[in-house]
């Protein structure tokens, strides 16, 4: 560091350059001030979304940096939204990124009071055996009226107006073809 | 830089707080507890160490003129209360570590890298806004966001507010558009549109804000203080008495030091 | 949604948001649109500025009434007779838009003289069955009409009585005798008038609690900005909707909507605010046991198994659903792909049937009832969110297995642990034998998709970062389990499996976690040519001889030319204020819906203020502002020629294409299953009797009458004297999975509290910030108050009615806690759609800490009724306590 750049940083001296004769403003400035940058302008890549919460459907900017979020705001290039977002809008970044999320695939036993570990490619391994024992065991050809009916009344399906339209379609679609017909969600109106 | 700022206007708020959670998601600040209060929607109280931006509802017996009610004499008002970013920032000039700076956007801004903790600040402000957090000691404000204006970006709260009772921008272009906005309202029959410390002339205990409201009712009533007066707006009295009393103290003393040598043998 | 789409042909929002900035009017109603669409509201905040008057009628003063120039509390469960008295007020004092009347709606129909209306018979229309309370709807159709009347956008009338039974369809509907003078007796429009005669602003008064000042300021502000120059908007949500005549709220309003000719007009329109991300996407790829995607019904146990027949029910003759079988065939060749030939029928006959209802609220008492043994729950938490939570969760007791996807263990994964009858001891959690799976979900920010918005409009979202650990899509989950199940059943030659064999699951996976390609499904969903492999650029591309297939055809376009078109984003300021090529609208990209209405039947715009599409003579097609939602080079002159049929039977004025005579409905000939008309009827619980009608509630409402599920008295309960309903708060989403976990969100209204009036809180002794006790047969539960002017008493009939609010956020897990609101609600239904009356029933209030948590599904009794009262009777051909019977419960009596 050479004399001139250390003399630069004495304060007086900025202070007389700068004319703020009440050291108040950019004289005070540390480094970290003058610095100051949004943590925006490092993200490798801004990723264009929606809201998950209403069906405003406001535009959101993911922002994203070392494949982590860093922030979640409104996207001003929807005409719908023009960039503005409510408060659980404005909350999106800590429903996706906070602690509370589960990580784990849990199981709880018949009869059991604790949740326990389970491996995902077990409990699908699982959850499939449940579906085809279920549904073989309560099949119905026909109903009481001798009516060809196809379908097991055994296993249900709840949920929809949450989920994308492509899972919704693969949802219906499959449990359709398993003969399932109870498959709801809260679109009731 | 031109200078920046805040126009609130409380006509347009709809209470929705996603001024404060914007404000909590960008600067990433912790909640401010989980209490109900009874007070209308208002949950969170009052602006603090955590919450920099803070809702007021305020249901009260006072029709609202150009709405009528199915329920009587009444309106629901609501305002978005925030850091004034005052002309003469009481926190600025009480601030013994230079912690707290007028940016080149002419906004007050709290430098916790040198903040000390030493709270001077908080008793300076006659809004009640600055405010020491407990772990750390340092005190904590709206920044106006700081990082986001060098970026040429708006700031979270004004950027998320569905109905632009927030507004972000110019100073001049702001208070020409609170100007209108007034007129407009005074000619919708809602005459007692005013604004809150638009500049100096309106609120010369403080200078003016750059973060200033439309109101339809007295301060109070939203719990802004109604003449709100910067302690050091006296210091320039102040310093005068004390130099003043300097100089008489120090004739004083050269004049007993005269006399003693005169009546020295 | 069958309420518009019964009345105008398609089941989803008529306009955008962002249109309301054109309004001149905005009737806010069954929504409060402020707190729970806060950014839709700048639409409306917008208008506002531009001089519109915004109306809100709510029973309490929200933060939407706050904005608005007027609002008005209105009794919860009492907006029929209000808008009805609108409808009456716009008829009686000529102000209905006479020409779009004629021209556009069934206004001139003539019905059958057999038909009678409510006014004959003491709230009841002609063809009522009460055993089964179900109506014949024979009596309800148009003159000269022979079998029944093709309804549109609710087809589900298949087995129902009248509905034709697999008769082919009538193809004269277009051809009906008419008087457009609209004099005659038997016309739609006389027996409208007839109808409404009687909901005075006296009644509205009486039965709204509505004075009648308020109630004519209301209806001259809707008549004053309707008509050429301008138009009035109305805005609804789950206000209107969770009723037992929920439907019938919603046709109501669209009367009234099209009598003001302000359908299909810039600025005008229904817009039906929905609560979830893609709430209209589930119901337009359904997850929903009804129908099919595309609002293609689900086949019902018929004599007949065949394609033919179930293809010859529900085509129209005219109008265009007689593509019917083009939208049919596409969907089994994208299901079933090389394995669907026209030989087998192209696998229909794979497809399971119904057997009448299979809804969320009967399916839980058939799992109560130990009929029901696996159950998939993907982001929803019943346990909270719906109805009679403690029945919920007895259903979830008797299940095999249960697997649920969400975030974060919601109260419905826990609900062997945390449950308020666990806490209390009445159930034991080693005696819980049901096996729980939790999968964590991915979030919309881990996984590529589609949402679609309240104004129909697809939007995509692009995975930003990869789910960690376990978290995996719903597209992961389903994708991988019908991959396993393939492969368990791959050795099957039971003809019951061969539905899953044959289903064409091959979609290109990425990545470790071996990610389905949701952009395939969307291609999919869209459609392509089976020969060349091409997407398909709309619906209007698809065949009914197995060369196309499509997941859904309304969403045909949504991938025209290969390109995702959901997922496109030219920044609305830089294109026009409809801005078309930001995310994909259905149908065809249209943003208002029966746009042709809003030109003259010449094709001329109504008004160059409210100019949108017209008839552009020189080039001999439609234009303007949007996608025409029309046949684009049919002039406005066309007529069919006599025995047309199909599309070609629609004439050049007939905007509303959907409908089987282009017209929209003001009377519903067929496709309501609750009366061609809107009528008022008391909620299941009220504190009076029907004021209008002799019939004091839905005649065809589901009940589920079984003893943890009981009902107060009709009317006038001593032991729940006040009227209890429940909202939404801007601060959390739903059952609170999505807020409940997030501090932000949770400091922001932290505990669970009850909106009383001050006079009601003097009357039981509450206190603001206190804590009070709510009760109803169905269980208790403890809340803070919130004493506030915002709620008032409301004189009904010369007495006072107190009113209590609730919202329904809070569970017994996450960041903030409390007792949830559905705990004290019952199950009853609308039967056009099933939906739940979660907005209107009766209570009790005292103040303290009193809640004993015991429920009426674990066993709890309520306190009998006071010596000497009687039940009443709910309907006025029945009598005895249990006065309705749905027929569930009948069959299942039989059964045993």
């Amino acid at each position: 560091m050479g004399v001139l750049d250390l003399l630069s940083r004495w304060p007086v001296l900025r202070q007389l350059l700068r004319g703020d004769l009440t050291a108040l403003g950019e004289t005070a400035m540390t480094e970290r001030s003058r610095e100051l940058q949004p943590r925006t302008a490092r993200a490798d890549r801004v990723v264009k979304s929606v809201c998950p919460y209403c069906a405003v459907g406001c535009g959101q900017d993911i922002y994203v940096k070392d494949e982590r979020i860093i922030d979640i705001e409104g996207d001003t290039d929807s005409p719908v939204s023009r960039g503005r977002l409510c408060p659980k809008g404005s909350a999106t970044f800590q429903l996706v990124t906070g602690t509370h999320r589960v990580q784990h695939v849990l199981y709880r036993r018949p009869g059991g009071t604790e949740w326990e570990r389970l491996p995902l490619e077990r409990a699908m391994e699982m959850v499939a055996e449940r579906v085809k024992h279920t549904r073989d065991t309560t099949w119905e050809d026909t109903d009481v009226n001798g009516l060809n009916v196809q379908r097991t009344l055994g296993i249900a399906h709840l949920g929809g107006a949450t989920l994308d339209n492509e899972e919704n379609y693969l949802i219906k679609k499959l449990f359709t073809s398993l003969g399932i017909v109870q498959v709801e969600n809260q679109a009731r109106i | 830089m031109s200078r920046k700022g805040f126009f609130t206007d409380s006509t347009t708020c709809i209470g929705c707080k996603a001024c404060e959670v914007a404000c909590k998601q960008w600067n990433q600040l912790p909640d401010d507890g989980f209490h109900f209060t009874g007070m209308s929607y208002d949950q969170t109280g009052d602006l603090g160490c955590s919450t920099w931006r803070h809702v007021a509802f305020v249901e009260r017996p006072v029709p609202l003129p150009g709405h009528t009610t199915g329920v009587g004499d009444f309106s629901w008002l609501m305002v978005s209360d925030v850091c004034k970013h005052c002309q003469r920032a009481g926190c600025l000039e009480a601030c013994p570590t230079g912690a707290i700076v007028r940016t080149e956007f002419d906004t007050v801004y709290v430098q916790p890298d040198v903040c000390n903790g030493c709270g001077y600040c908080v008793t300076a402000c006659p809004f009640g806004v600055i405010d020491r957090r407990p772990d750390d000691g340092r005190a904590w404000k709206c920044t106006l966001c700081y990082d986001r204006l060098g970026d040429g970006m708006t700031p979270a709260c004004a950027k998320a507010c569905p109905t632009e009772s927030i507004v972000y921008g110019d100073l001049d272009v702001l208070h020409e558009r609170a100007e209108n906005r007034v007129r407009e309202l005074h000619e919708q029959g809602i005459i007692s549109a005013y604004l809150y410390g638009k500049d100096a002339a309106n609120q010369p205990g403080t200078g003016g804000l750059n973060a200033f409201f439309l109101l339809v009712d007295k301060p109070e009533v939203y719990n802004l203080p109604p003449d709100p007066v910067v302690p050091t707006m006296k210091a320039r009295e102040a310093w005068s008495a004390v130099a003043l009393g300097a100089l008489g103290m120090a004739a004083v003393a050269v004049g007993a030091v005269l006399l003693g040598r005169r009546g020295s043998p | 949604m069958p309420g518009l789409g019964i009345t105008l042909g398609r089941g989803g929002a008529t306009t955008f948001q962002q249109d309301l900035r054109n309004s001149d009017c905005i009737l806010i109603q069954g929504s409060n649109m402020a707190e729970c669409h806060p950014v839709g509201f700048q639409w409306v905040m917008e208008a506002k500025a531009r001089g519109a008057t915004i109306i809100h009628v709510d029973p309490r003063f929200t933060r939407t009434s706050a904005m608005a120039n007027q609002h008005v509390p209105i009794r919860v469960g009492s907006d029929i007779a209000f808008l009805g008295g609108l409808v009456r007020y716009v008829l009686e004092h000529e102000r209905y838009f006479k020409e779009y009347v004629t021209h556009y709606t069934n206004a001139a129909n003539l019905l059958r003289e057999d038909f009678q209306d409510t006014e004959d018979l003491d709230g009841l229309f002609s063809g009522f069955v009460p055993e089964e309370n179900k109506y014949d709807v024979t009596s309800w159709g148009y003159e000269g009409i022979e079998g029944p009347t093709p309804a549109a956008g609710h087809k589900e009338l298949y087995s129902e009585p009248g509905a034709g039974e697999g008769e082919s369809q009538s193809t004269r509907i277009t051809e009906a005798p008419k008087d457009f003078t609209l004099q005659h007796p038997r016309c739609v429009f006389q027996v409208l008038r007839r109808h409404f005669q009687r909901y005075t602003p006296a009644i509205v008064a009486k039965v709204c609690g509505v004075p009648e000042e308020q109630f004519l300021k209301v209806a001259e502000a809707l008549c004053a900005n309707s008509g050429r120059e301008r138009t009035t908007a109305l805005c609804y949500a789950v206000g209107w909707t969770q009723h037992s005549v929920g439907v019938q709220y919603i046709r109501t309003a669209t009367i009234l909507q099209l009598l003001l000719g302000n359908i299909g007009r810039p600025g005008g329109g229904i817009l039906a605010l929905r609560g979830h991300s893609s709430i209209q996407g589930s119901t337009d790829i359904p997850t929903l046991f009804n129908l099919l995607p595309g609002y293609l019904p689900m086949p019902s146990a018929q004599p007949s198994p065949h394609l033919d027949d179930y293809l010859k029910s529900h085509t129209s003759g005219t109008g265009w659903w007689s593509n019917f079988p083009k939208y049919v065939v596409s969907l089994l060749k994208a299901w079933f792909g090389d394995a669907a030939t026209k030989e087998n029928e192209y696998g229909f006959r794979h497809l399971p049937r119904l057997t009448g209802n299979h809804s969320h609220m009967q399916t839980v008492a058939d799992m109560a009832d130990g009929r029901v043994r696996g159950y998939f729950v993907m982001g929803e938490n019943p346990a909270v969110g719906s109805m009679n939570g403690a029945l919920q969760r007895k259903g979830l007791r008797q299940l095999d297995w249960l697997v649920v996807r969400d975030f974060t263990l919601i109260e419905t994964a826990e609900f062997w642990r945390t449950a308020p009858e666990i806490q209390r001891g009445d159930v034991k959690p080693e005696d819980i034998r049901t096996e729980v799976f939790f999968f964590p979900a991915a979030a919309h920010t881990e996984k590529d998709g589609s949402f679609t918005n309240t104004q129909r409009m697809l939007q995509w979202h692009h995975a930003a970062v990869e789910p960690r650990e376990d978290v995996r899509s719903e597209l992961h989950f389903i994708f991988h389990l019908g991959r396993r199940l393939k492969a368990l059943y791959a050795d099957s030659g039971e003809t019951k499996d061969q539905a899953l064999r044959e289903l064409t699951w091959d979609y290109p996976t990425k990545g470790t976690h071996e990610e389905p390609s949701a952009e395939a499904v969307l291609r999919e969903i869209n459609g392509y040519t089976i020969k060349e492999g091409q997407p398909v650029s709309g619906f209007t591309a698809l065949k009914d001889d197995g060369t196309t297939a499509c997941g859904c055809w309304i969403y045909s376009g949504a991938y025209a030319d290969g390109v995702n078109q959901a997922a496109r984003r030219k920044p609305g300021h830089e294109q026009t204020w409809v801005a078309p090529e930001w995310g994909w609208a259905w149908p065809a990209n249209r943003r208002i819906l029966y746009n042709r209405a809003s030109a003259d039947p010449e094709g001329r715009p109504w008004s160059e203020r409210k100019k949108y599409v017209w008839w552009d003579d020189a080039r001999r097609r439609w234009t303007g502002e949007d996608v025409p939602d029309f046949i684009v080079d049919l002039p406005p002159d066309y007529r069919p020629p006599p025995g047309a049929s199909g599309v070609e039977a629609l004439a050049g004025d007939n905007p509303f294409i959907m409908q089987a005579d282009g017209k929209a409905w003001l009377y519903a000939p067929a496709g309501m299953m609750d009366g061609p008309l809107p009528a008022h009827y008391e909620p299941m619980e009220s504190p009076v009797k029907n004021a209008l009608y002799g019939q004091q509630c839905n005649p065809t409402r589901l009940e589920w009458p079984r003893r943890g599920n009981p009902y107060h008295r009709a009317w006038g309960d001593p032991r729940y004297p006040f009227i209890l309903t429940t909202y939404r708060l801007t601060e959390h989403h739903t059952a609170g999975g999505m807020s409940r976990w997030l501090s932000w969100l949770s400091e922001l209204q932290p505990e669970q509290f009850c909106e009383v009036s001050p006079e009601l809180a003097r009357e039981r002794g509450l206190s603001n910030g206190g804590w009070a006790t709510l009760r109803t047969a169905r269980g208790d539960l403890e809340c803070r108050v919130l004493v506030t002017e915002r709620l008032r008493p409301l004189k009904l009939n010369g007495t006072s009615v107190h009113q209590v609010g609730i919202p329904y956020h809070w569970g017994v897990t996450g960041r903030i806690r409390g007792d949830g609101a559905n705990e004290l609600l019952p199950f009853v239904a609308d039967a056009n759609v099933d939906i739940q009356e979660s907005k209107a029933l009766t209570c009790d209030v005292v103040e303290g800490r009193q809640a004993t948590r015991a429920r009426a599904a674990t066993g709890a009794t309520q306190p009998a009724l006071p010596e000497g009262l009687e039940l009443h009777r709910r309907d006025s051909l029945r009598a005895g306590e249990v006065d309705h019977v749905p027929w569930q419960e009948k069959k299942k009596d039989e059964e045993r």
